[in-house]
């Protein structure tokens, strides 16, 4: 039998429901897998023995008419799972254990999956590049001197190695997308509040939504519908009907319009680039869709709206890592104020504190209005801009990254250039909507390179068919040499 | 009691520079009254072992996220509508960022522009007359915890049963002027929110508790002067009496020439002084900005209509109703509306009596009884419907005042009704003019040399018969008539 573990989740799916393989021998294979890539860095915790069990009890019962059935995932290390130690690549939590699930987590599980291990990240979600978390850095599979994109490092770097047949990452600014598009896989932030931030640990709160990260666009739809739905835990959840992603998915994208915005291009972007996102117009109009310019003329003030709200939100929510109730506790300091300080020094790292400043600094009386008010306002033009367009095309093509993946260690000194890197993938958080990043290509050291959908609130139903048509006529295969192993 | 309507405002301070009025706002937090707590499902009832009444959101444990109590929402929204205020449809959640051990995320989820109840009044009734007392706003926010220092020598312990549980602040202009006006502005507020049942007013318990704006100028002054604000006081005592230090402190400051800073003082009850906490430029910068976790607070207006649809009689309606129904005065009237057991209670007893003869009965013996014996109106050892039946013999001539008296003390000990007292100790008034009339005929007959004197003009003596009488009937005798009756037959 060829090698369970390089075929996509709906293969592997099929085969269990055929009884090719039972869901043990599935979670043994990843296990292997997993014992056999430490080189990669890409799990903080393994829970084998709970997956082996559940596996076991899968097979026992087994549950065909399930979307996940005996299905074993990895998760990013940022949604607490119950009773395994959830550390959101911080020390501040590298002790914690919840006693809960996340909403999301629990939808997979629920849906008969269970977990196979927590996945590094950047340090509570912040970075590009997987360099900032406590675990240490993650490899790309693609390259061994290469960072698998971040936060959600430790996810696409899995997925990309077989270590996982599907996972889950939570995208802030492009923490799913970014590294999807660095590692040649297929991830999806939806509509903000169509999969519950409740249990996931918060970066910033209106900005942070869990998607499905995979190796191709059916399973992305198989993923995004098992984890997604409405929860009265968070306020600020979508109460709607569950849609079938998985079943709905079409081919067919004749006469759909496709918005080109001409400021995703921009200055140094490497012609690379440039060449895939041709290829792609191309490739969706020869499926039958119309292409429209289009303008999103405030696209430039996103990335500086994003440095301003993102660290804001961030710098409140970590407030709550203060050594008193759970996570690390520094042994110094005489009274409450030194052990808070001694407790938040060495248990965040750097880009956390630089982002806590950055936070409490355009928080502060006197430079409120001049920047977070500010960049509440724009963040209303950024919307807007996609509003307006919306009225005219039915989803909008753009490059997924500026870049392919970059050297491990390049950017760590430079951060506004490692900031670039989110350029074309903030706006649609600041805005609340859904996009897909889909391999697309190969630069010509042999990277991949991604392309991005963006689509209308609620609309991953368009941008996942418009995906699907694209994947089927697009030629990509990833091509990862397992060299780690 | 009596209290003179006539009496003038008169809380000045003088100095030798001239006469100062003191100026007073406060904000007062009182505890919503609802099962849980503003923004999780836990438990808000007051007496539980540390730490019991706590969720994880409640201790900010990663992931969770807040979602508002509807129930607290509507709390807040009767107290705007009792308090005469703007009730806002539109209103943000914000978080107020400050570290503290016993503030677990680190930031504490208020309302910061957008305040869920507006602007508002309150009507006082002072000795000078009835004062307006302005609110500028109401609004929603979370209480923290408890930090417990004197449990072991070197740590601190945190209670966080109180964390999370839902506070309205209540923010007043600066229109209160006196220690007295504070005194009727805290009960008004209590009375009112006890009326709407949407807070318990129970002090003791840190249901109820104010920061108090301070600050003095010259009468006659269109400026107002530096505020000092006198952080978290729990009682109306004490609130009084750290507006009389802190008054007395700022007057003397301005009387040496010297200036105020505008801070944050504590009051310290054993002392009885107020001392510096932090100023003005040590105040925090709490970054307040809208909490994304929770989307703002639309109230639809039906929503406000059927709340207020639905509001008890409030204070000053209920006052107006005795005055103009009961013939009560004002002073009656407001005493049996200051709290809704009270004019429960009285409505009761007047359904069933006279409401004049009622409410003076009430007001004397009955709140004396209670008073002397620590009780309150709802457990009161005679129930409205004996104390009725009492004041309705005493109304009826059934029994004099004096009898009443002696019947009110045997209720209070046997539990039994009036009438039964009244029958079986045969304390009935004798109310009969012919027994009567026989009675004191004997009287006159045995005393002649009385009647004599007295109508040979000692008039005096009339007070005598009556004693007789009063005497041969065991007190019985109806006075009124045994006036009566002595007068008609002394002429004969």
């Amino acid at each position: 039998m060829s090698d369970i573990t390089n075929q996509s989740l709906n293969q592997i799916i099929k085969r269990i429901k055929t009884k090719e393989i039972s869901s043990t021998e599935l979670t043994k294979a990843y296990i292997k897998n997993i014992e056999s890539a430490k080189k990669l860095n890409a799990f903080v915790t393994t829970t084998f023995d709970h997956a082996l069990d559940k596996a076991k009890q899968f097979d026992n019962k087994p549950n065909f008419d399930q979307l996940l059935p005996g299905i074993p995932l990895a998760v990013k290390d940022l949604f607490c799972t119950e009773n395994f130690k959830t550390t959101a690549g911080s020390n501040i939590l590298n002790n914690f254990i919840p006693s809960y699930e996340s909403t999301v987590t629990k939808n997979l599980w629920d849906n008969g999956s269970f977990l196979l291990g927590k996945l590094n990240c950047d340090e509570f979600a912040m970075g590009s590049s997987n360099e900032t978390s406590y675990f240490g850095n993650v490899i790309n599979p693609v390259g061994d001197q290469l960072v698998p994109g971040g936060s959600s490092g430790g996810s696409s770097s899995a997925l990309a190695a077989d270590l996982t047949p599907a996972t889950i990452g939570t995208d802030t600014g492009g923490s799913i997308r970014q590294p999807a598009s660095f590692t040649g896989t297929v991830g999806l932030k939806p509509t903000y509040g169509l999969c519950s931030r409740w249990g996931i640990v918060a970066f910033a709160s209106s900005l942070d939504q869990a998607g499905p990260m995979t190796k191709d666009i059916t399973d992305c739809a198989i993923m995004l519908e098992a984890m997604s739905g409405f929860d009265e835990k968070d306020s600020t959840s979508i109460n709607k009907k569950k849609e079938n992603y998985s079943k709905n998915l079409k081919d067919n994208i004749k006469g759909l319009k496709i918005g080109i915005p001409k400021e995703y291009r921009v200055d140094n972007m490497p012609k690379e680039i440039d060449e895939l996102w041709e290829k792609g117009k191309k490739i969706l109009k020869d499926l039958g869709a119309e292409l429209i310019d289009i303008s999103l003329p405030h696209t430039k003030y996103a990335l500086p709206t994003y440095y301003i709200v993102a660290p804001a939100e961030a710098s409140s929510n970590l407030a709550r890592y203060d050594g008193v109730r759970y996570g690390y506790r520094s042994e110094k300091g005489k009274d409450l104020i030194e052990m808070y300080e001694n407790t938040r020094s060495e248990g965040f790292g750097d880009e956390v504190k630089r982002r806590i400043l950055i936070g409490t600094y355009v928080l502060s009386s006197g430079y409120y209005d001049a920047y977070y008010l500010k960049a509440q306002k724009v963040r209303q033009l950024i919307k807007k801009d996609f509003d307006d367009s919306f009225t005219k095309v039915d989803a909008i093509l753009t490059p997924s990254t500026p870049s392919s993946a970059f050297k491990i260690g390049e950017k760590t000194n430079d951060p506004v250039s490692m900031y670039l890197n989110d350029i074309f993938t903030v706006p649609t958080n600041l805005a609340g909507l859904p996009a897909l990043s889909l391999p697309a290509g190969l630069d010509k050291q042999g990277l991949p390179l991604g392309l991005q959908l963006i689509g209308k609130a609620l609309d991953e139903q368009k941008i996942l068919n418009i995906g699907y048509a694209f994947e089927k006529n697009c030629g990509f295969k990833n091509e990862i040499k397992k060299w780690w192993s | 009691m009596v209290v003179m309507k006539s009496e003038k405002f008169d809380y000045f301070i003088n100095g030798d520079k001239g006469k100062y009025e003191v100026i007073i706002g406060l904000e007062v937090h009182a505890q919503v009254l609802s099962n849980s707590k503003l923004f999780s499902g836990s438990p808000t009832k007051f007496g539980a072992e540390p730490n019991e009444h706590v969720s994880l959101i409640d201790s900010a444990f990663p992931g969770m996220l807040p979602v508002i109590n509807e129930e607290c929402v509507k709390q807040a929204v009767r107290t705007g509508l009792g308090l005469n205020a703007k009730i806002n449809n539109y209103s943000v959640f914000d978080r107020k960022n400050y570290f503290y051990a016993d503030l677990p995320q680190g930031y504490q989820i208020s309302q910061y522009k957008n305040p869920i109840v507006g602007e508002g009044k309150v009507l006082l009734d002072m000795p000078y007359g009835s004062k307006e007392v302005g609110i500028e706003r109401l609004h929603l926010e979370q209480d923290a915890g408890k930090s417990i220092h004197d449990m072991d020598p070197s740590n601190t312990y945190v209670d966080l049963n109180r964390s999370g549980i839902a506070l309205m602040e209540i923010v007043s202009k600066p229109d209160l002027r006196s220690p007295d006006e504070v005194n009727a502005y805290i009960k008004k507020l209590r009375t009112i929110m006890r009326y709407l049942g949407t807070c318990d007013g129970n002090m003791q318990e840190g249901s109820l508790r104010a920061d108090v704006n301070v600050s003095v100028r010259k009468v006659g002054d269109k400026e107002f002067g530096t505020r000092c604000e006198i952080k978290n006081v729990n009682s109306i005592k004490f609130m009084q009496m750290a507006i009389e230090y802190e008054a007395s402190r700022q007057v003397e400051l301005l009387e040496n020439g010297k200036e105020i800073d505008q801070e944050t003082r504590l009051f310290d009850t054993k002392k009885n002084e107020t001392r510096s906490m932090r100023s003005k430029e040590d105040a925090h910068d709490y970054r307040y900005f809208p909490d994304p976790d929770l989307l703002p607070l639309k109230l639809d207006q039906k929503l406000v209509d059927d709340l207020k649809k639905s509001l008890p009689e409030l204070p000053d309606k209920k006052k107006e109703r005795f005055v103009k129904d009961y013939g009560l005065n004002a002073y009656e009237a407001n005493v049996l509306v200051s709290e809704k057991e009270i004019s429960d209670y009285y409505e009761e007893v007047a359904k069933l009596s006279d409401k004049k003869l009622a409410a003076t009965w009430m007001m004397g013996d009955l709140f004396a009884m209670l008073n002397d014996k620590g009780l309150n109106i709802s457990n009161s050892p005679i129930s409205a419907k004996d104390f009725a039946e009492l004041v309705q013999a005493i109304k009826s001539g059934e029994i004099s005042g004096r009898i009443a008296k002696e019947v009110f003390e045997i209720m209070i000990e046997s539990g039994d009704n009036p009438k039964k007292i009244i029958e079986t100790k045969g304390l009935k008034q004798q109310s009969d003019p012919k027994e009567l009339e026989k009675m004191i005929n004997e009287i006159l007959a045995t005393n002649k040399d009385k009647v004599d004197q007295y109508k040979s003009g000692k008039e005096k003596l009339f007070g005598f018969f009556v004693g007789q009488v009063m005497k041969s009937s065991g007190g019985k005798a109806n006075p009124q008539l045994t006036n009566e009756i002595l007068k008609k037959l002394l002429k004969g």
